[in-house]
């Protein structure tokens, strides 16, 4: 059974449509790459996947439950966590306490765990220190740097433990070094059996990550398979490059 | 610092000035002094949802005068001791507050706080068809002139006020320091990265509607006996809607202390200004400092004094 099932979902803002009949499978422990040109519906997928958008048809079901009209806390609280395309930290809390959040809310609203002040404290410390920002916990995120700023988003949808963690771009405008940094992150978090997909332009690191790679185009999707194999498809070179 | 201590704390001080309004043996200070009290019950309530959660409620007076009414509808219904009437004004506005969530947390920004300012406008209109409250012409409270175990009966009210005070700081601070504070701060934050997060941002907002509703009409339900005579346009005046906002506007509204500063500050400086100028001169007074204020000192004064420190620090 797959951990993430999506069947038929179609999403229209008015007369556009972004979404058109989307069918997708991701199994326990996969790495799946999302690619597809500038508005082809990835985050629009996303948004749906997580429940900030109603999707008009189809069905999202998670870990065996359809999740169709669960609010997106009730989603996070199941084990779906997601970064944001553009970082959206907690402004006015510390880095440290940007963590918390999800800690207290997800992790401790679920039925049977209730973490004790000091083991908050320590999850806090663990995070941080898997994404090396161990040093910066007491600073505010304006003060942090856009990769700094973009492992903390990331380290804030671990917070919550997930099953499936979707990263909407989370390297955009980062130096080949930082995509390096963040790619390797996100391979590690892999081996930790998080099941995860990745939604990136950069294509690097893309075939580095992905183990299976899903194209979108115009609110469809028209290839799914190997990275290798899918790169070479006619139909997506036909999307990237034009005829 | 704990909670008990904290409200240890809170109680000799509203104690100490209990005692020192005595001291001056004036009535006058008691007078003056209840309506200080009154606003800073008004900012923290305001700031429980304006400034945690950044939701700015523009209908204050009306929450206020659902306290002041609910007990002009009980004590013509029957006689009760007022803690019991603040109570019950409490809950009233508590329900008036969670069903103004309902209806318009959906909204965010100049829209939620155009809707509280609708709000305000209605629950006036019907006040003043109400015959039975009073309608247009107001109703009539007639307070006695003593209470046996303390004196001027004005004394009482300030004594209950005082506590008010106490509890509403207790559950502002109360707040801050909890999971619920938290939730608060991402609301005003972020509510798509709260809702990513696990924050349930709509019950969190209707919580927050409700507290906040309900220390105001809990502020609202001595005022009848207070003021002796209450009309609509009083009970719904601008003052409270714009004082409830500058005045943690200007004391900083990122914690408990800023309605507090602000509410003194503002408070007795109205008081002054009415006494030394003219009563009309008050909200010229709160709208100068609010424009000096979001100008000079956007985090208010206790972002000031947070950031002089942080800059002496380093």
């Amino acid at each position: 059974m797959p951990l993430l099932e999506v069947t038929g979902l179609s999403k229209r803002f008015g007369g556009f449509v972004a979404l058109d009949g989307i069918d997708l499978a991701v199994a326990e422990g996969e790495r799946v790459g999302l690619i597809g040109p500038n508005g082809s519906g990835k985050s629009t997928l996303v948004n749906c996947i997580c429940g900030t958008l109603a999707n008009e048809t189809g069905t999202v079901r998670f870990a065996g439950q359809a999740v169709d009209g669960l609010l997106t806390h009730e989603r996070t609280r199941r084990g779906m966590a997601r970064s944001f395309q553009l970082p959206r930290p907690f402004a006015t809390l510390t880095v440290a306490e940007n963590l918390r959040v999800p800690l207290l809310y997800t992790v401790n609203a679920r039925p049977g765990t209730r973490l004790a002040a000091a083991d908050l404290d320590a999850r806090c410390d663990e995070l941080l220190a898997l994404v090396a920002l161990a040093g910066k916990a007491r600073q505010l995120p304006r003060d942090l740097t856009q990769v700094e700023m973009r492992k903390l988003e990331l380290a804030r949808a671990m917070a919550a433990e997930p099953k499936l963690l979707i990263a909407d771009e989370s390297m955009a405008g980062l130096s080949q070094s930082e995509v390096d940094d963040i790619v390797n992150l996100l391979i590690q978090l892999n081996e930790r059996g998080i099941t995860i997909i990745l939604i990136e332009h950069i294509m690097r690191a893309v075939m580095k990550f992905s183990q299976r790679l899903v194209v979108l185009v115009s609110g469809k999707k028209i290839a799914d398979g190997r990275p290798d194999e899918v790169i070479r498809d006619p139909e997506v070179e036909k999307a990237y490059l034009g005829q | 610092m704990q909670t008990r201590i904290f409200l240890l704390i809170a109680i000799a001080a509203a104690a100490v000035v209990f005692f020192a309004a005595r001291w001056v043996g004036n009535d006058y200070v008691f007078f003056a002094g209840y309506t200080v009290l009154q606003f800073i019950v008004l900012a923290t309530a305001w700031n429980i949802l304006g400034g945690y959660t950044g939701y700015v409620n523009f209908g204050s007076a009306a929450f206020f005068a659902m306290g002041a009414y609910s007990t002009v509808f009980f004590h013509k219904f029957f006689q009760m001791p007022i803690p019991v009437l603040i109570v019950i004004g409490g809950v009233v506005s508590g329900v008036v507050g969670l069903g103004m969530g309902y209806l318009t947390l959906r909204l965010r920004g100049a829209f939620f706080a155009i809707a509280t300012l609708a709000l305000a406008v209605v629950l006036q209109t019907l006040v003043v068809n109400w015959d039975y409250v009073g309608g247009s012409r107001g109703a009539y409270i007639i307070r006695p002139a003593e209470i046996a175990w303390l004196g001027p009966y004005i004394q009482y009210l300030f004594l209950l006020m005082l506590a008010l005070v106490v509890i509403s700081l207790a559950i502002a601070r109360g707040i801050e320091r909890s999971q619920l504070g938290y939730g608060f701060a991402t609301i005003r934050d972020d509510e798509l990265a709260a809702e990513a997060s696990g924050v349930p941002t709509l019950k969190l907002k209707l919580i927050a509607t409700t507290i906040s509703g309900a220390l105001m009409g809990m502020a609202g339900a001595p005022f009848p006996y207070y003021i002796g005579y209450l009309q609509p346009s009083s009970a719904f005046g601008l003052e409270y809607a714009v004082n409830s906002i500058a005045m943690p506007m200007i004391g900083g509204t990122t914690s408990w202390v800023g309605p507090l500063i602000g509410a003194i500050l503002l408070g007795s400086l109205q008081q002054l200004a009415t006494v030394t100028i003219s009563s009309a001169v008050n909200l010229l007074i709160v709208g100068l400092l609010l424009v000096g204020f979001v100008i000079i000192a956007p985090n208010g004064i206790v972002g000031l004094v947070q950031s002089w420190i942080r800059r002496s620090t380093k």
